[in-house]
């Protein structure tokens, strides 16, 4: 076990063992030293066949993972071979989501997917980094666990519950103070415009956004705590000030980690459903304004799965649940890929 | 702790066993939502042993899960297509419970009182043509009222809905302009607005949104006091919803045999005209003879005793004529 | 960690340079203010608009039908106490064996390739996990039931829990290991009695971790364990359960469900926070390097 090792979270050190003697003097092993003196009493050395059995056991659970996900790729495929059929690639340009016809496109969830995520992370991204910079490096010692802990809570609460509170406090705000706000100021974008339901792609944006922060934020946090201390030190020994130690000491260093968990945080804005169904407005169309109500890829089959008529409708739902699949594995995997280049192989990456 | 914890697994493993439940489950329409928990409510309190779960899900869920098996049985407001039937592994009977309305529910700052609408009105409404709330279409057949220069904003339902079916259905055959374009379904492809969940999602987006619009049954703007239109019928008269005029609706309908009928548009002169029936969607061979026993007994206890309770959550209770079509049919058809 | 930063001599450091140094601080903390806005403001709506509602009648009641006012969420409370309990069973055995296998044989290719698929099963979003339970255990079965609920969520517990298991067993040091094989203990006893049982504070963090997350999850739910206005304690029957009630009643239009779904929203935050602070205490020290 590699002693430099970043410690995480979960990380509780281990007392040190320096002696055998220890070993069975330790209070947690004391039960060990009697378990010691039975073994080497009852002829250990035919202990081949409990761990071969013990190694399966343990190998077959392992493998378990993999059988889950694999099983779960396979029914998404399969439930949704009668839509890849009907349709075939042009499914992902399709405009058109009439159930009535029988034609099913996914561009309106496609679309309100991206752009939903986007604006999370336009919003979330300078928001994470400023907290992770805060809480490494200029926060004093003694609120650094409190911060992080309120910023962790903040990955804890469910999504149905900020739906809930989006629905009943963000919505009426954002009608009432900040879209009329945003439309006499930036109205021209043509970003701002149209009716104002306090419902919408914003709404679903900024609530995707906070529940976004605390995983980018973790992994930031993560990255540059295992930035190597002497980095900082060469540049300060070079008359940085402390911003400038951050930035070319800390920040470029990290940024590839930085990277990689702006791109966790979207994946987890790509598969977030619940929060997003209750504010989002349900509406499957491609419209420019953020005011206006949209519809994503979770979202429509949250709403609409257990009432598909018609097996090509439920087929056509289950294929945007394999794009989903596919999506996010691939997001997911990069992140990883990126997070892992920074911190070594086995460091935890909280999603 | 470990052993409390077994104490406590064998309590429940045998309060569960001495309760012997049965329980059967339904999934589907939100326009009867408030009336089918109520008799399901009734009923347990009548046989403590039977807990008939019933999940408003909407009418596309019913029809759906019932056709997959995973419910005993289905509720929809639309009802099924001649393809749906055939396509359906469950053989189904469409049982009529009871009578309601859909009606127009509005959010108008400024505005307490009725507003009238002609068919064109909605229509032109919901197809986005007629997009704020002074519009001369709206306006001339309210004299006296004061509309704001405000947007319209229209709210459908997002989910498979039996209750977009009987609105849909009403648009189709007042304007021609809806039938070319949108035409009737249980989910359709919106003009314009934004989606609820379940007549209780469309209900409460209507509640939050000033300016808003959508279409739901009676008893929701009533319990939820919203405001609702009066709408024109087929011989020029408006019409507010109301038990009265629902069942003006279904006088002199003729009912098929197998209940599949729409009275939405009908000729009477009271009569309201977004009125409909809704539908239990009953297996006529259940897989679970047990179950299909008490889901019979509950349907005659529904013809009988249940249709007692229906006025006073704003729903017309059956023709008495229907009744009796409907005991013939169940007792004939539905096994066992 | 780096706090002993200090500015050198005054005059080698230029306006601009020491305005960004300002400017920097000032938004990192303002991003540390922002982020934290929303937290009290959810916290305090919770508190606010559902202490009221959560009475006895609230805690020990079935629903009533819509537009009665009264009842309560007690079914959804249980539900979703079933539910879970079904989750860990599937979830408990196969995240800590597969994080025993992690640590203790997998330091190889396949191991990696079990981590990656882990990883994966983590990222895969809650609706997705929905739709694969119903295809495989709610059609076959024909119900829907809180098993497959339990299903959909113990399968969303693995990730997290294999992870926890396998770092917190590589953090007991290998002398331990060669101290028990050298005095004769086969490789399972020193696995589970000596290595799994120094790392047991982490292991049981990181399963209340998962614990904490699943509890919380509704898109799974509405097509595995569906909702019930009834009690009910049998596995293979559709089940309350508190998120999927909290979601119901948002939706509605009616006042007393909105007041109930705070007071439901309130209860399911209390678990959840009960759960993390626990996990706080317990890691104590590892908060300090600033870990999650």
């Amino acid at each position: 076990m590699n002693p430099s090792e970043p410690l995480g979270q979960l990380q509780k050190p281990v007392v040190a063992v320096p002696s055998l003697a220890q070993v069975g003097r330790e209070p947690k092993t004391g039960v060990g030293s009697a378990i010691l003196r039975k073994i080497r009493d009852t002829h250990p050395r035919s202990s081949r066949v409990p761990d071969a059995v013990f190694g399966v056991i343990i190998l077959l659970s392992a493998i378990s993972v993999f059988a889950i996900v694999v099983l779960v790729a396979w029914e998404l495929i399969d439930k949704s071979r009668m839509s890849l059929h009907q349709f075939g690639i042009g499914f992902f340009y399709g405009h058109d989501w009439d159930p009535v016809n029988g034609a099913f496109g996914a561009v309106p969830f496609i679309y309100g997917t991206l752009v939903s995520s986007f604006l999370a992370l336009l919003l979330a991204v300078p928001a994470s980094i400023g907290v992770a910079v805060f809480v490494t490096e200029m926060c004093p010692l003694r609120l650094r666990a409190i911060i992080s802990f309120l910023v962790e809570l903040l990955a804890a609460i469910p999504s149905v519950i900020y739906g809930l509170w989006g629905i009943f406090v963000l919505a009426p705000l954002l009608r009432e103070y900040v879209e009329p706000f945003l439309a006499r100021t930036l109205g021209w974008t043509g970003f701002f415009t149209g009716p104002m339901y306090g419902l919408g792609m914003l709404a679903a944006g900024i609530i995707m956004a906070i529940m976004v922060v605390p995983v980018i934020a973790s992994i930031t946090r993560e990255v540059m705590t295992a930035v190597p201390q002497n980095q900082r030190e060469a540049v300060l020994a070079l008359g940085a000030t402390r911003w400038e130690m951050i930035r070319m000491g800390v920040l470029r260093n990290a940024r590839i980690g930085i990277v990689g968990g702006i791109i966790l945080g979207l994946g987890r804005a790509l598969g977030e459903t619940m929060a997003v169904t209750m504010v989002i407005g349900n509406r499957p169309e491609v419209a420019r304004s953020l005011f206006a109500p949209g519809y994503t890829m979770a979202s429509v089959i949250a709403n609409e799965f257990t009432e598909a008529t018609g097996d090509l409708y439920l087929s056509a739902l289950v294929e945007i649940g394999l794009a989903l699949f596919i999506v996010t594995l691939v997001v997911n995997a990069l992140a990883r890929l990126l997070v892992w280049s920074i911190t070594g192989g086995t460091a935890r990456v909280r999603g | 702790m470990i052993r409390s914890l077994r104490v406590l697994l064998c309590l429940a493993v045998l309060a569960s066993c001495a309760l012997a439940q049965t329980n059967l489950n339904g999934a589907g329409a939100t326009f009867p939502y408030p009336i089918y928990s109520k008799w399901f409510n009734e009923y347990h309190n009548e046989h403590s042993n039977i807990e008939i779960n019933y999940q408003s899900i909407g009418s596309g869920g019913g029809i759906r899960q019932v056709q997959a098996g995973t419910v005993d049985f289905g509720a929809s407001d639309g009802p099924m297509t001649d393809e749906q039937m055939a396509q359906s592994k469950v053989k189904v009977l469409h049982v009529p419970t009871v009578l309601g309305s859909v009606v127009p529910a509005y959010n108008i700052p400024g505005v307490s009182g009725d507003v009238k609408f002609t068919a064109e009105a909605l229509a032109g409404i919901f197809l986005g043509k007629i997009s704020k709330w002074n519009d001369k279409a709206i306006a001339s057949v309210n004299p006296g009222v004061k509309f704001p220069d405000q947007n319209i904003t229209v709210v459908h339902r997002s989910d498979g809905s039996g209750t977009t079916y009987i609105f849909t259905d009403y648009l189709s055959k007042v304007s021609q302009d809806w039938q070319g374009t949108v035409g009737k379904g249980t989910s359709v492809k919106w003009p314009v607005g934004l989606g609820g969940k379940g007549n209780e999602g469309v209900a409460g987006s209507i509640r939050q949104l000033p300016g808003s619009i959508g279409y739901i049954e009676l008893i929701y703007a009533l319990q939820n006091k919203i405001p609702f239109g009066i709408v024109q019928n087929s011989s020029k008269n408006f019409i507010k919803a109301s038990l009265q005029s629902t069942t003006a609706a279904a006088v002199g309908v003729k009912m098929p045999a197998d209940f599949r009928v729409s009275i939405t548009n009908p000729p009477g002169k009271d009569a309201y005209p977004i009125a409909s029936f809704t539908w239990l969607l009953i297996p006529t061979n259940p897989a679970d003879a047990n179950k299909g026993k008490i889901l019979k007994d509950f349907l005659f206890w529904m013809l009988d005793k249940g249709q007692t309770m229906t006025e006073a959550l704003s729903y017309a209770p059956l023709p008495k004529q229907v009744v009796d079509m409907e005991k013939a049919a169940v007792t004939k058809q539905v096994k066992p | 960690m780096a706090n002993s930063a200090s500015t050198p001599a005054p005059q080698a450091v230029s306006l601009g340079r020491r305005f960004a140094n300002q400017g920097a601080t000032a938004f990192a903390v303002s991003a540390a203010i922002l982020v934290l806005v929303p937290l009290l403001a959810i916290f305090g709506y919770l508190v606010i608009k559902g202490i009221g509602s959560v009475n006895l009648a609230f805690l020990t009641q079935t629903p009533k039908p819509p537009g009665e006012v009264g009842g309560g969420m007690a079914n959804a409370i249980v539900g979703t106490g079933l539910i879970l309990a079904v989750a860990s069973l599937i979830g408990l055995p196969l995240g800590i064996g597969s994080g025993i296998y992690l640590a203790e044989y997998g330091r190889n290719r396949f191991g990696d390739l079990i981590r990656f698929t882990a990883d994966v099963l983590n990222g895969v979003p809650s609706i997705v996990i929905g739709i694969a339970a119903y295809s495989l255990v709610v059609v076959p079965q024909k119900h829907f039931s809180a098993f497959s609920g339990g299903i959909a969520l113990g399968i969303m517990m693995i990730p997290t829990i294999a992870r926890a298991t396998e770092e917190m067993l590589l953090m007991v040091p290998n002398v331990v290991r060669e101290a028990a094989y050298g005095l004769g203990i086969p490789k399972w006893r020193t696995t589970l009695s000596i290595s799994l049982r120094t790392a047991s504070a982490g292991v049981i963090t990181g399963c209340m971790l998962a614990f904490a997350r699943v509890a919380g999850e509704t898109a799974p739910l509405l097509f595995t364990a569906f909702g019930n206005q009834f009690w009910n304690l049998k596995l293979n029957q559709p089940t309350a359960a508190l998120s999927l009630q909290v979601f119901t009643y948002a939706i509605s239009p009616y006042d007393d469900w909105h007041k109930q779904a705070w007071a439901g929203a309130l209860i399911l935050i209390f678990l959840i926070v009960v759960a993390v602070a626990a996990v706080r205490i317990v890691t104590s020290r590892g908060m300090l390097k600033g870990g999650a």
